[in-house]
């Protein structure tokens, strides 16, 4: 398991980073916490002359509040994610979905700027992001542009971030007092989701009043659920009424099959698992 | 006098912690792969990503060119030097055996198969430099599944004509041991009951901790190979006879090895190559494989279709059993290959007393990694299709599982029982441990709560699946080896050394790779010679100092290595008595030995093992004709197999709107007679149900249609770790072995062998409900869902697969690169 030769580059400023990658462009490839890069490498499924740490760039990590949204710095790790006050406050559903991600290792190497620039349809943040309306913060020689969530996603394993840019932090639009489920199907703990359903559901009163919902590995990128949480408002957090809209979850999906399941299986579960998200998110 | 610790009380029976996991935990310790020797060279090869190719042309000019490489080899190259692995067991006269070099000249069988090697300075250039190795291949059609495979449609190898290897068949009424499963089957088709069913036993992959390293050192006049093998001795003997290298000029030394699971019970390609290019470059050499070559190109196990045919009484009274297997050699016959499902073949009858049975396999050549032993090897093939027919049976029948398999086994007073088989069980009582697994259990009221959840329609229904198996192990009675055609003994050889300090050293012909021998041993020899634990020393796995072995496998160690090891103590305290006698100036007649000391009979007089040990060292003062020295060895070959069983059970939860599956509770009460560590034997339990239940669950090698391993790395092939499985309860009935002094019974294998159909039946029976009467494993939840909702329409799983890392990604896939097509 020895990688391809590389040159390591090692910037502690968002500059340096960036002019590094102006000149080695398409030859380079930025490390974040490594957790997909290295098994990559190893296996030599990829071979970059360069490798760009991310890891000395301290401006990058941690988590603040600006308005009304949290700024997670896309370094900040998946552990300091899940067991920070603020997005438990402000932002449950990544609290709930950081819950599942991978295992303790991996939570504290992995970051979460770096798990949604990889932009894996089976990773654990992107749905979660996707339905709390996350905006990404990316930097380039001409300054910095923000990309909403929705435009984020391009396709599997591709991002708005161009080749010469960098994913700085995220922009999380305050879900205070939203109620929040990651329901994670698997069949051994450290698998990547054979589906999963991120939910964030504001209630008043036992009827649901507005619901966020994103769908994991049904597609070739995160998939937002307008169907299901247009259906969901105005509804009690009922089994039965929840279940009527969570059956139109599969709207829009093209999920895959492999050895886990075959397509139609996997639509089944995101209904089943968007039933059961919502339901728990509501506190049903 | 001599420093040695003060005895304690009796050891055996002592939860010791394991002496050796200080080492082995921390990993601060010796392995094959931190060996770093002068001027040691690096092995990286080129394999074929092609299951069934020629190869027509081999271009290795630009990997000689790149930086630090010394030398690349063909198979051309080395065939004079490379030898050949070898299949210890013909298992029929007239089986077709393809030949197999460690690298192939012209053709290759399978996909991984090496072609070429490159020897570089480091390890990473010569990975580096694999991939500038062009070879050209004319892919030729790939022989994969097996059932068509058996047909002949394509031939794994052109040349032998046929893909069917050997058919072998043991017939009770042939045999004498019993009657006529036809006639039986005739008889029930009239007035009784037939269950027919066809079970699939997946492949698998033993995915041991440490993969597979061999360095070799061919500049002493000994050639010495490191490896991590469990089969430090039968490996000396394989490059011998092969390479014409002899005997008495290699020294093989398994350091501490990561595990095996019968998955290092090989004689590897690759530790050929290893020791033809080293003495090809005449300096040390080292490979190491990667996980994924390791994945790929290590022995995988099971890969069986089972056809069974059960007769039985309208009462559930068994009265013949048929089984006909087709078993997946892969691509080349392993070392033990096909003589895994027959060693199976004595077990289908299980701890039943059926009164008539035949047996009949067919080995097949398939264009797929090769097949061999994987913990358990052929046992929990049998127990898993008989434990899922007598549940079947027991629904045919209309009464309980566990009544059903009570109406048929042996009894506790009818031991020592001939079985249909024609094995002797020497003991066992399965009343016993059956009643006390029921009772933790809390059997039924699980079967309560199972019959609530049903009435109810709850969403999750529960299943309770039982598991009464036995098994045969401690490999093995050799004259039976011999009259299976099996090509060694199944001895073990065992000596103890009286060090003058009076320390003892023991050596075993075993050779552990995480069992914990050296605990268990120290243990043995602690109580037998009467020394403490602390003063003993189990030296193993070097055949210069343990120079007799037949190794570890098949649950041996303690039946069969312990055995030998009592003999050559009480070979030691023997010698030791008439030394004593003399010191103590009385007959020997009048010599007692206890707890590590002679004594003369009606004084207080005596004299400590530790203090003859040095008295013979010293031989100042030894009886006329008596020679100095105490130590002793001993070769023991057992008389008979040797018969753990236990009585399993498992409370699984489906929840069938997903199919997925929860365990709820998993009892086992084994017998596997007195215990020599509870600690040891409670990891070996604990572990042996992860693997079994993790065929039950989650674990299959997958190939692709052009015979690609698709389940190539640990994100497709789905081992279990702790967050998966559940606290067990493990607990024990003892029945003594009568076939050993200690009255021990193997349990290497016992939870995997046990644990696979609990599982399955557990599942089964929480949707039996739905019409469901058997589902495929690996259980997955996709197949849970489609058997409960079969009815409704829905197709069965495919097998067909794609990777985590696909092409879209510009992540190729599974594919091998080290062809130099990529990069």
């Amino acid at each position: 398991m020895i990688p391809v030769q590389f040159d390591y580059l090692a910037p502690s400023s968002v500059e340096e980073a960036l002019a590094a990658l102006a000149e080695h462009g398409d030859d380079a490839k930025i490390i974040a916490g490594g957790q997909s890069l290295l098994p990559v490498l190893r296996m030599r499924l990829n071979a970059p002359e360069v490798v760009i740490d991310l890891g000395g760039i301290a401006g990058l990590r941690g988590i603040r509040e600006d308005g009304d949204a949290l700024v997670i710095g896309a370094m900040t790790t998946h552990h300091d994610v899940l067991t920070d006050a603020l997005v438990k406050e402000h932002a449950l559903l990544l609290t709930r979905a950081e819950h599942q991600l991978a295992d303790a290792q991996i939570r504290h190497r992995g970051t979460f700027g770096g798990a949604l620039a990889h932009a894996d349809p089976a990773g654990d943040l992107g749905a979660p992001a996707l339905a709390l309306g996350a905006e990404f913060v990316i930097a380039g020689a001409g300054g910095t542009r923000t990309v909403a969530a929705a435009d984020f996603f391009v396709d599997l394993f591709e991002t708005a971030i161009g080749d010469d840019e960098l994913l700085t932090e995220v922009r999380v639009p305050k879900h205070t007092g939203w109620g929040a489920h990651y329901e994670k199907f698997v069949r051994v703990a450290h698998q990547w989701p054979i589906v999963a359903v991120a939910a964030a559901v504001k209630s008043d009163g036992g009827t649901i009043t507005e619901a966020r919902v994103g769908l994991t590995n049904m597609g070739s990128t995160p998939i937002r659920a307008h169907a299901v949480e247009e259906a969901l408002v105005g509804q009690p957090a009922t089994e039965d009424a929840v279940a009527a809209a969570a059956a139109r979850a599969t709207e829009g999906t093209n999920p895959p099959s492999d050895l886990n399941g075959a397509a139609d299986y996997r639509s089944h579960l995101a209904q089943v698992l968007t039933r059961r998200a919502v339901l728990a998110a509501a506190g049903a | 006098m001599t420093a040695t610790a003060e005895k304690p009380d009796l050891e055996i029976g002592r939860e010791r912690r394991r002496k050796e996991d200080q080492r082995l935990i921390t990993g601060r310790t010796r392995w094959t792969d931190n060996l770093a020797l002068p001027g040691m060279l690096h092995l990286a090869m080129v394999r074929s990503p092609f299951a069934h190719a020629t190869i027509t042309g081999i271009d290795t000019e630009a990997a000689k060119q790149a930086p630090n490489v010394v030398a690349v080899f063909t198979g051309a190259d080395l065939a004079d030097y490379a030898g050949a692995c070898i299949n210890a067991w013909a298992i029929t006269p007239d089986q077709v055996t393809p030949p197999h070099a460690p690298m192939p000249t012209d053709r290759v069988a399978f996909a991984g198969e090496t072609v070429a090697v490159v020897v570089a300075r480091s390890a990473a250039e010569a990975r580096d430099a694999a991939e500038l190795v062009d070879v050209e291949y004319a892919e030729l059609p790939a022989a994969l599944d097996l059932k068509e495979a058996a047909a002949d449609t394509v031939l794994a190898h052109p040349d032998l004509g046929t893909n069917k290897s050997a058919y072998w068949v043991f017939d009770s009424g042939e045999a004498g041991t019993g009657g006529s499963a036809d006639e039986a089957i005739e008889k029930a088709r009239g007035d009784g009951i037939v269950i027919e069913r066809e079970y699939r036993q997946q492949r698998l992959i033993p995915a041991f901790m440490e993969p597979r390293s061999t360095v070799v050192d061919p500049t002493g006049e000994q050639i010495t190979v490191w490896s991590a093998t469990q089969i430090p001795h039968i490996l000396r003997f394989a490059i011998a006879a092969t390479t014409g290298v002899p005997e008495s000029k290699i020294r093989v030394i398994a350091p501490d090895v990561g595990g095996g699971f019968g998955g290092k019970l090989q004689q590897t390609p690759e530790e050929m190559i290893t020791f033809a290019v080293a003495r090809k470059v005449g300096r040390p050499v080292k490979y190491t494989e990667t996980r994924s070559e390791s994945l790929m190109t290590a022995h995988h196990g099971r890969d069986q279709w089972q056809k069974l045919t059960l007769a039985a009484e309208k009462d559930g009274t068994v009265t013949g059993l048929k089984v006909e297997l087709t078993a997946d050699l892969g691509a080349y016959i392993a070392i033990v290959g096909g003589g895994v499902p027959v060693l199976g073949a004595f077990m289908f009858n299980a701890i039943y007393k059926f009164p008539a049975y035949h047996f009949a396999c067919q080995t097949v050549l398939t264009n797929k990694t090769w097949t061999d032993a994987y913990r358990g090897a052929g046992r929990p093939e049998a127990t898993y299709a008989i434990e899922r027919l007598m549940d079947e049976l027991a629904v045919e029948v209309g009464v309980d599982p566990l009544e059903i398999r009570e109406k048929n086994w042996i009894k506790h007073e009818e031991f020592p029982f001939t079985t249909v088989a024609g094995l002797e069980y020497d003991s066992g009582n399965y009343e016993a441990a059956t009643a006390k697994a029921k009772e933790a259990f809390g059997y039924d009221a699980l079967r309560a709560e199972q019959e609530e959840r049903r009435a109810s329609g709850d969403r999750i229904q529960l299943g309770i699946g039982i598991s009464t198996f036995t098994e045969m192990c401690g490999l093995a009675p050799s004259r039976v080896l011999g009259s299976l055609n099996y090509g060694a003994g199944g001895w073990e050889h065992a000596s103890v050394r009286m060090l003058a300090t009076g320390k003892v050293e023991v050596v075993t012909g075993a050779s552990a790779h995480g069992q914990g021998h050296e605990t268990a041993f120290s243990q043995i020899v602690a109580d037998r010679l009467g020394v403490a634990f602390e003063d003993v020393e189990v030296l193993h796995g070097d055949t210069q100092i343990s120079h007799k072995g037949l190794d570890t496998y098949g649950s041996r160690s303690l039946v069969v290595g312990g055995e030998a090891l009592v003999k050559a103590v009480d070979k030691v305290i023997e010698k030791a008595r008439p030394i004593a006698a003399h010191l103590l100036e009385a007959d020997v007649d009048d010599i007692e030995f206890s707890a590590g000391r002679f004594g003369v009979r009606g004084t207080d007089q005596g004299l400590a093992i530790g203090e003859i040990a040095t008295a013979a060292f010293a031989a100042h003062n030894l009886p006329d004709g008596v020679e100095p020295s105490i130590d002793s060895e001993a070769t023991y070959d057992p008389v008979n197999f040797n018969y753990p069983h236990g009585t399993h059970l498992c409370a699984m939860e489906v929840d069938t709107e997903t199919g997925g599956v929860l365990m709820r509770k998993y009892v086992c009460v084994d017998d596997i007679g007195n215990i020599i560590n509870p600690m040891i034997v409670e990891g070996q339990v604990h572990g042996g149900l992860a693997q079994g239940i993790a065929q039950a669950l989650w674990e299959e090698a997958v190939y692709d249609d052009s015979g690609t391993l698709v389940s190539g790395s640990f994100v497709d092939y789905l081992l279990p770790t702790a967050a998966d499985t559940i606290n067990f309860e493990v607990d024990h009935t003892t029945t003594a072995s009568t076939t050993n002094t200690l009255g021990t019974k193997g349990v290497g294998e016992a939870g995997t062998i046990a644990s696979t159909p609990a599982v399955v039946n557990a599942i089964v029976d929480a949707v039996r409900s739905f019409g469901v009467n058997d589902i495929q494993m690996p259980c997955t939840p996709e197949r849970v869902w489609r058997a409960i909702h079969a009815h409704d329409g829905d197709a069965p799983t495919e097998g067909a697969a794609a990777p985590h890392f696909t092409e879209e990604t510009g992540m190729q896939g599974q594919t091998d690169r080290t062809d130099g097509a990529g990069a």
